[in-house]
C-alpha cells in the first residue's frame, strides 16, 4: 500500500475566515474513506482545493507524487481525480448514455470527437449496468428524479476511470431506499477503487464506512475506524453527541 | 418514415425549392435580393451555433461579415484597377498601394482571407476571453463594442478602406459583369449551395460528440471542467467556426450587393442577426436559418410600404418572442407538431421517476 493523497498543512482563507487551518491527511490506495464533520468544518472546502476548484492559502497537495498546486480543475481530472457535487448537475438536455459517453471521452484526441456516436462503448455500458439505469438510457437527463441523477453522476464518475473518486454527499436528500441503494453502489465501487466520501449522515455512516476522518473547525480531530471515532469523547461533542441527542 | 429519412426529405424538398423553383420563379431582381439573405442566413448560421449550441451570445458578427467582404471588395478593387490605384484612393490622395493590399491581389490569398483572417481573429479573441471565463452579458457586450471599434477604424482609415462609402463600383467580378442577370443567376447558386454545404456540415458538427459537449458546455460549463474537458478549447473552436462562416457571408456579399461598407457590419446590423435568429429558433440551426431568410424577407416588404415602421415591428416581434416563445418559431412549430401528434395517438406518458424500478 502506498499513499495515494498526501495532504500537508493545507490552509484555506475566505475574507479572513480560516476554512482550513492548517490540515494533513493521507489516503491510501484502495481505501474507502468517509470525512465527516459539523457544518462548516471544511468538508466540501477539503474536495474543492484537491480538485483545483479552491487555491490554498498554504500547504501541498500531493496526487500519485504529482504537486496539485495550481493545476486547472480538467488538468487534475486528467491525473485521475474525479469528483461530485452536493447538488448534482448533469446535463439536462442530454439522455443518459450521452452523459456517461461524455464522461468517458475526455481522453479521446479532439478530431475523433467530430464523429457521430455509434452504439454505447463497454465502459458507458458497464456505468450504464452499475448504476442501474438500462431503462432510462435514452431519456433526457432532466426526466431523472433526485435520486436518479445521484446515481448517474456516480455513473459518469466510474464511466472517467479516475483513481481516486470524491464524493460529497452522495446520500443528502435522498428517501431511505435510495440511501440504501447507493450504499450498494458505494460497496461496488470501493471494491477496485479509492474512494472519499463527504457525509453528514450518520446512519449512512455507520452503515457503510470503515475509516473515518473527524473535520472540526478546520482541523483533523480524530482519525480512525468506526468504533474508535464513535468511542471519542471529542467527537461525540463536537458532532456525534449533538446528533444522539438531537436523535433522542 | 424514420426522423432521419424524413430530416434527409425535407432538406431536399428545401434545396429544390431554392435550385429549382426559386430561379423559374422569381425575376433577376427578386433573385438578387433572395441571395442576399441567403449570404444573412449564411451568418445566421454561426450564430446558431455559437449561440444557440455553445451559449455564447455574440454580438458582433458584424467584424467577421466585414473580414469577409472587404478581403474579398479589395480584390475586386484592385483587379479592376489593373496594376493602378484604386479609384478611392486616388481620390483620397493617397500615391502608393498600401502594403496591406498587396497581396489581396492575388484572387487565392483573397479567397483564402476570407476564411482565415475571420478564424484567426476570432481564435485569438476566443483563447483571451474563454481562458479568463469571461462569459454571458460580458462576452456580448465585448463582442458588441468590438464592433462598434471595428467601425470607427473603417471609417477613420479613408484612404486605406474607402471609409463611409465602404468598398464599391465593381465592374468585373471574376471575368463577368457583375451587374448582368447571368452573372446575379451565377452568385445566387453559389450562394444557395455554399449555404446548403455548411448547413450539411453544422448539423454534422452538431450532432457529433463534440456538439453534445458543446451543449454540455453551455448548460454547465463548470461542471464540464470535472469531466475533463477544457470548457475554453471548446468554445473558442465554436467561435471560430461561427467566425469563419460570417466571414463567407460578407465575401458573398460583396458580388451579390455590389457593396461592402461600415453600416452593413455595425452594432444594429450585427444585433440585427441575433435577433434573426432568436425569432426563427436557436436552438436548431433550421431556425436560425430560417430566421435570418424570414426577417430579412420581411424587413425588405415592409421596409417598401412604410420604412420608419420596421424597427418598431423588429423590436416588438423579438420582445414577443423572448418572453412568449423563447424557442422562437422553430420552437412554437414542435409544440403545435407534439400537440396533435398527442391528440391523434394518445401515447403512454412519458415514466416518471417514481414508477421506473431503480
Amino acid at each position: 500500500m502506498s499513499a495515494l493523497l498526501e495532504i500537508r498543512g493545507l490552509e484555506v482563507v475566505f475574507d479572513g475566515f480560516r476554512a482550513l487551518g492548517g490540515v494533513d491527511l493521507t489516503v491510501e490506495q484502495g481505501e474507502l474513506r468517509f470525512l465527516i464533520g459539523p457544518n462548516g468544518a471544511g468538508k466540501t472546502t477539503l474536495i474543492d482545493v484537491v480538485t483545483g476548484l479552491t487555491r490554498p492559502a498554504s500547504g501541498t497537495v500531493r496526487f500519485a507524487g504529482t504537486e496539485l498546486g495550481g493545476l486547472r480543475e480538467h488538468k487534475i481530472v486528467r491525473l485521475g481525480i474525479g469528483r461530485t457535487f452536493q447538488t448534482s448537475v448533469v446535463f439536462e438536455e442530454l439522455t443518459v448514455v450521452e452523459n456517461l459517453d461524455l464522461a468517458a471521452g475526455f481522453r479521446r484526441p479532439l478530431p475523433t470527437l467530430l464523429r457521430q456516436r455509434r452504439g454505447v462503448s463497454d465502459t458507458v455500458a458497464a456505468a450504464l449496468d452499475t448504476i442501474g439505469l438500462g431503462d432510462l438510457a435514452d431519456r433526457p437527463a432532466g426526466v431523472l428524479s433526485h435520486g436518479q441523477r445521484q446515481w448517474l453522476e456516480i455513473g459518469m464518475l466510474i464511466a472517467q476511470k479516475p483513481r481516486l473518486l470524491l464524493l460529497d454527499e452522495p446520500v443528502a436528500g435522498m428517501s431511505r431506499d435510495e440511501r440504501d441503494r447507493t450504499g450498494e453502489l458505494l460497496t461496488e465501487i470501493a471494491r477496485d477503487h479509492t474512494v472519499v466520501v463527504v457525509e453528514h449522515d450518520m446512519e449512512f455512516l455507520r452503515r457503510y464506512a470503515s475509516q473515518v476522518t473527524v473535520l472540526h473547525e478546520g482541523k483533523v480531530l480524530v482519525e480512525g475506524d468506526v468504533a474508535t471515532v464513535q468511542a471519542d469523547p471529542r467527537v461525540q461533542e463536537v458532532y456525534l453527541g449533538r446528533t444522539k441527542k438531537e436523535a433522542a | 418514415m424514420s426522423a432521419r429519412l424524413r430530416g434527409y426529405a425535407l432538406f431536399a424538398g428545401v434545396a429544390a425549392l431554392f435550385l429549382v423553383v426559386a430561379p423559374l420563379a422569381l425575376p433577376a431582381f427578386r433573385l438578387d435580393e433572395l441571395a442576399k439573405y441567403l449570404c444573412f442566413a449564411i451568418a445566421a448560421l454561426g450564430i446558431g451555433l455559437a449561440w444557440g449550441q455553445g451559449g455564447m451570445l455574440t454580438l458582433g458578427q458584424g467584424v467577421f461579415f466585414g473580414l469577409g467582404g472587404y478581403a474579398m471588395g479589395m480584390y475586386l478593387k484592385l483587379h479592376d484597377a489593373g496594376g493602378d490605384l484604386p479609384d478611392f484612393m486616388v481620390w483620397s490622395g493617397v500615391d502608393k498601394l498600401p502594403a496591406l493590399w498587396k497581396p489581396f491581389g492575388n484572387p487565392v490569398f483573397a479567397l483564402a482571407a476570407v476564411v482565415v483572417v475571420p478564424v484567426v481573429i476570432a481564435t485569438l479573441l476566443g483563447v483571451l476571453v474563454f481562458r479568463q471565463r469571461v462569459r454571458g452579458a460580458y462576452f456580448a457586450i465585448l463582442t458588441q463594442a468590438l464592433a462598434a471599434a471595428f467601425v470607427i477604424l473603417l471609417v477613420g482609415q479613408q484612404g486605406l478602406t474607402g471609409g463611409t462609402n465602404g468598398l464599391t463600383n465593381f465592374y468585373d467580378f471574376f471575368g463577368q459583369d457583375p451587374e448582368a442577370d447571368s452573372t446575379q443567376r451565377t452568385t445566387y447558386f453559389v450562394t444557395a449551395i455554399v449555404l446548403g454545404v455548411l448547413y450539411l456540415l453544422a448539423r454534422q458538427l452538431v450532432k457529433s460528440r463534440f456538439g453534445r459537449l458543446l451543449v454540455a458546455v453551455r448548460d454547465g460549463e463548470d461542471r464540464v471542467r470535472f469531466l475533463g474537458y477544457n470548457p475554453a478549447t471548446v468554445k473558442t473552436i465554436t467561435f471560430a467556426i461561427s467566425a469563419g462562416m460570417a466571414g463567407i457571408a460578407g465575401a458573398l456579399f460583396v458580388p451579390v450587393v455590389g457593396i461592402i461598407s461600415p453600416s452593413l457590419l455595425d452594432v444594429v446590423p450585427s444585433l440585427e442577426l441575433v435577433v434573426a435568429v432568436a425569432i426563427g429558433g436557436r436552438y436548431t440551426l433550421a431556425g436560425a436559418v430560417l430566421g435570418a431568410v424570414a426577417m430579412n424577407y420581411a424587413k425588405t416588404s415592409f421596409s417598401e410600404q412604410w420604412a420608419d415602421g420596421w424597427l418598431y415591428l423588429e423590436g416588438a416581434l423579438f420582445i414577443g418572442v423572448m418572453t412568449l416563445a423563447p424557442r422562437g418559431a422553430v420552437g412554437v412549430y414542435e409544440q403545435v407538431r407534439d400537440a396533435i401528434a398527442r391528440r391523434r395517438k394518445p401515447v403512454p406518458a412519458p415514466p416518471t421517476a417514481s414508477e421506473v424500478p431503480a
